[in-house]
């Protein structure tokens, strides 16, 4: 390491201000810290730090996402070969399949995101920051399989630029990136975002007769008979293990509940996800969907739905785990993560049921909490202010 | 029956090279040195100039707000230079020891504005802090409480009281008894057994910052706006019962020599300023390169030189780490080393046990960011204030904001553990204490 350090250090003074390529600075110092810890010690107040930083703390979370997606990539295959009629391949046939398929996407996030990066960090003279290394992996996984790289691009342009670097960069956005990017995708081509065709890659094989796509929110969304049986893209009964385990269609990274609660244990293992919010979002989902249930009614279908199920289902336990927990975005004082979890678990389940134009609600119960995260923090900050001054009246009383 | 508050919030670093028990004389150092940064809410004017010969006791420098405060010599001697750096600014004022070490007296005055004069005049009122600010007293303002504090919380900070200072100590609470119309409180450790008749005394258990004024002041009587209280160690109480028995003040004081890089830690007895060229003599251990030598200890000390340097307030402890600018740690943010301490268990640090000493050096191991974690300074900030709130008010400079947010309850010492966690490296204590004077210059 000391011979690639040494040689990196040569090139180094190229990049600073006044060098030939100092236009790439800010590349430059974001590989070189990657590669190499900055020696830069303390210039004021404490001499010593935490070894943890922000790069290690977004890293922790890349890894968290990992079991949801390399299982993603498998299942992708699994639901390709099973509505082709070949359900009986090889796990690498399966996972390479869906690797495949998906690393145009991924390669796609990072690409335009990482370049938008480097350039506004270039543009203010900052360090790179490493917020898109989660963004970037997130966003494919939340998407449909079959999702053009083109429109992700956009969408991920739009995103980066218009949600977060507007606002001043990574810890200045008010809204999560990666569901600002999913939202962009759902509103502008809902076609590709929605629906019975997207969530399955046929890649123009033809499917078996007995073939439907649709995910089983679709299913019950469009469902006319109240209490449906929900069924795997061949029409086969999906019992409680497969709900579990995530064999069935939908956005590629959230149906496993398996993958998502490992990911879970590692977030709050580490202390990087905030338990409050992760509880009390359980909580709201899971009071609402028992409330939904005990009154079901033929009119909202996914309300028949047991309650455990409910939750495991679609998206919710993706976005409460991975996107309600971003601690930029999500309320920041203690009480405030309460009421925020809650609010968004009860709302995602409102708008899954109750909105029948819409089979999923995480997404938008998510980007709705964000807005309101400020104002909740807000009241409870003015509690405390208000408590201090209280102290002052009943002194002077 | 003292009062028990049990600190839970807050963290204790395990540092290597606690102090051991042995204690040596130091009576070979000759040159001392105040340093009138030390001594913030005043501006520092010369009282002598190169060459003067002084008593102990005499004032070096006085305030241009009101002469009587003064910074004064430790040791007699002469003068041996008025430092001064840009725009001739004083850096230090340093004096040579010689001949025989003549006191000055400062008389026995017993009504009020006696007793502070000759506080002032010798130089000990300047070694009192006050809330808000976290400077040096403005005079003329009598605080609402006193807080004398008779613990270290601190990374390695030795034991403050000791047997032989208890009755000069009882002394000086007896006479801070009488410089405010509220209470003087004493805060010791719980179990350390200590009492008093002129303080109500708060036992305080629990991990660093127990042993802070501020987290002992927001735990017994908050400071709201428009009031003042007085801030002081016992060390300090002590000197002031000593001078008012004796109308000669007293600058010796006990220094816990720390740090992995000090290579016997102990406690050494000397004088306030000595300079650290011969105190730390043949004490460093430079075979892991660089040393970094902090007066004071890793959280709120301040970086001197240890050829040139001198000892600095609060005169306590010195801490020896090293700097660390050499290492070349490849990908430190995909550490599996269980040496590396942090508080976040995305280390395996956690397994091996976080109280075990841990290797330190002064790097900031990352890069510096915006606020992005949230509740990290909650975990380890044991007052009723929003800290993360607090701070933005302060970067966005909201005066209305930083005054409903508690800033007259903090100082920048209480942000220094929050500092230490953060995962963005935001420089907090320089924060604080810049938002500190903002307010004032804004406000008075």
């Amino acid at each position: 390491m000391k011979g690639l350090k040494r040689n990196i250090d040569k090139i180094k003074p190229h990049f600073e201000k006044g060098g030939k390529l100092s236009k790439l600075h800010s590349v430059f110092d974001g590989f070189y810290t990657f590669l190499f810890t900055p020696n830069e010690t303390s210039r004021s107040g404490v001499h010593i730090h935490d070894g943890n930083d922000s790069k290690r703390t977004m890293i922790t979370v890349v890894i968290a996402l990992l079991p949801c997606c390399l299982f993603g990539m498998w299942n992708i295959g699994l639901q390709h070969f099973m509505a082709t009629g070949n359900p009986d391949r090889e796990f690498f046939t399966l996972f390479f399949y869906g690797f495949f398929a998906v690393l145009p996407q991924i390669l796609t996030a990072y690409i335009v995101g990482l370049v938008i990066e480097f350039i506004v960090a270039q543009m203010r003279g900052h360090e790179i920051q490493e917020g898109f290394l989660v963004s970037g992996i997130l966003i494919p996984m939340i998407c449909p399989v079959d999702t053009p790289c083109w429109m992700l691009a956009i969408a991920v342009a739009f995103a980066v630029i218009f949600a977060k670097e507007v606002f001043g960069g990574t810890g200045h956005n008010f809204l999560n990136v990666a569901l600002v990017t999913r939202a962009f995708l759902f509103f502008s081509y809902p076609s590709k975002m929605s629906g019975d065709n997207v969530f399955v890659k046929l890649g123009g094989t033809p499917a078996v007769d007995s073939y439907s796509g649709a995910t089983p929110l679709g299913q019950l969304a469009s469902s006319t008979e109240g209490a449906v049986t929900i069924t795997d893209v061949i029409g086969n009964p999906l019992s409680c293990s497969d709900i579990f385990f995530g064999l069935y269609p939908g956005s590629w990274g959230e149906t496993s509940t398996l993958c998502i609660l490992i990911g879970a244990a590692i977030l709050l293992l580490t202390g990087i996800a905030n338990w409050r919010i992760i509880l009390s979002a359980l909580v709201g989902g899971f009071c609402m969907a028992a409330v939904a249930h005990n009154w079901a009614s033929p009119l909202y279908p996914v309300s028949y739905l047991a309650p455990l199920t409910q939750l495991s289902l679609g998206g919710f336990l993706f976005a409460i785990v991975f996107m309600a927990t971003d601690p930029v975005t999500a309320c920041r004082t203690n009480p405030g993560k309460y009421i925020y979890g809650f609010l968004i678990g009860m709302t995602a389940i409102i708008i899954r049921i109750y909105n029948t134009g819409y089979p999923e609600g995480a997404m938008l119960s998510v980007l709705l909490m964000n807005c309101f995260a400020p104002l909740i923090d807000y009241c409870v900050v003015n509690m405390n202010i208000r408590r201090r001054m209280r102290r002052i009246t009943v002194k002077n009383q | 029956m003292s009062n028990i508050i049990k600190i839970k919030k807050g963290l204790d670093i395990p540092l290597k090279g606690a102090a051991d028990g042995n204690i040596t004389v130091d009576n070979s150092t000759v040159l001392f040195g105040i340093v009138p940064d030390d001594f913030p809410g005043y501006t520092w004017k010369a009282a002598v100039k190169a060459g003067d010969s002084v008593k102990c006791g005499d004032a070096l420098l006085f305030a241009k707000e009101d002469a009587r405060l003064c910074l004064t010599s430790p040791v007699a001697g002469t003068v041996s230079e008025i430092h001064r750096g840009e725009r001739r600014k004083i850096e230090y004022v340093s004096v040579n020891k010689e001949g025989e070490q003549t006191q000055k007296d400062f008389g026995s005055p017993t009504d009020k504005e006696g007793i502070l004069t000759k506080l002032m005049n010798s130089g000990l009122f300047a070694m009192i802090r006050q809330r808000p600010f976290d400077i040096v007293p403005f005079i003329g303002v009598t605080p609402r409480d006193i807080f004398v504090t008779a613990f270290d919380s601190a990374p390695l900070a030795a034991e403050m009281t000791k047997a032989d200072m208890m009755s000069d100590l009882e002394e000086g609470l007896k006479v801070l008894g009488g410089l405010t119309d509220g209470k003087v409180y004493l805060s010791v450790r719980a179990g350390s057994g200590i009492e008093s008749r002129y303080a109500e005394v708060y036992e305080f258990s629990g991990p660093h910052p127990a042993g802070n004024a501020g987290t002992q002041i927001a735990a017994i009587s908050p400071v709201n706006k428009g009031e003042t209280v007085w801030t002081l160690d016992a060390v300090t109480a002590a000197r002031i019962g000593r001078l008012m028995a004796s109308g000669k003040a007293d600058y010796s004081t006990s220094v816990a020599l720390t740090g992995e890089d000090m290579k016997e830690p102990h406690i050494v007895e000397t004088t306030i300023g000595a300079s650290l060229g011969t105190l730390l003599d043949n004490q460093l251990d430079h075979s892991n390169g660089k040393v970094r030598v902090i007066s004071g200890n890793v959280l709120t000390g301040v970086r001197v030189d240890w050829k040139a340097g001198f000892l600095r307030y609060p005169y306590r402890q010195i801490t020896a780490i090293d700097e660390g600018d050499q290492t070349d740690e490849f990908m430190g943010w995909a550490s599996l080393d269980p040496r590396k301490y942090s508080v976040s268990r995305s280390f395996p640090a956690f397994l091996r046990g976080l109280s075990k000493p841990f290797h330190f050096d002064a790097r900031i191991k990352g890069g510096h960011r915006a606020m992005i974690m949230s509740g990290e300074y909650d975990k380890v900030f044991p007052m009723d204030i929003y800290p993360e709130y607090l701070i933005k008010a302060i970067m966005a400079k909201d005066i209305e904001r930083m005054e409903q947010l508690g800033i007259y309850e903090v100082a920048p010492e209480d942000f220094a553990l929050p500092e230490f966690v953060d995962t963005s490296k935001i420089e907090l204590q320089k924060l604080v204490r810049e938002g500190l004077d903002y307010l004032r210059k804004e406000t008075l």
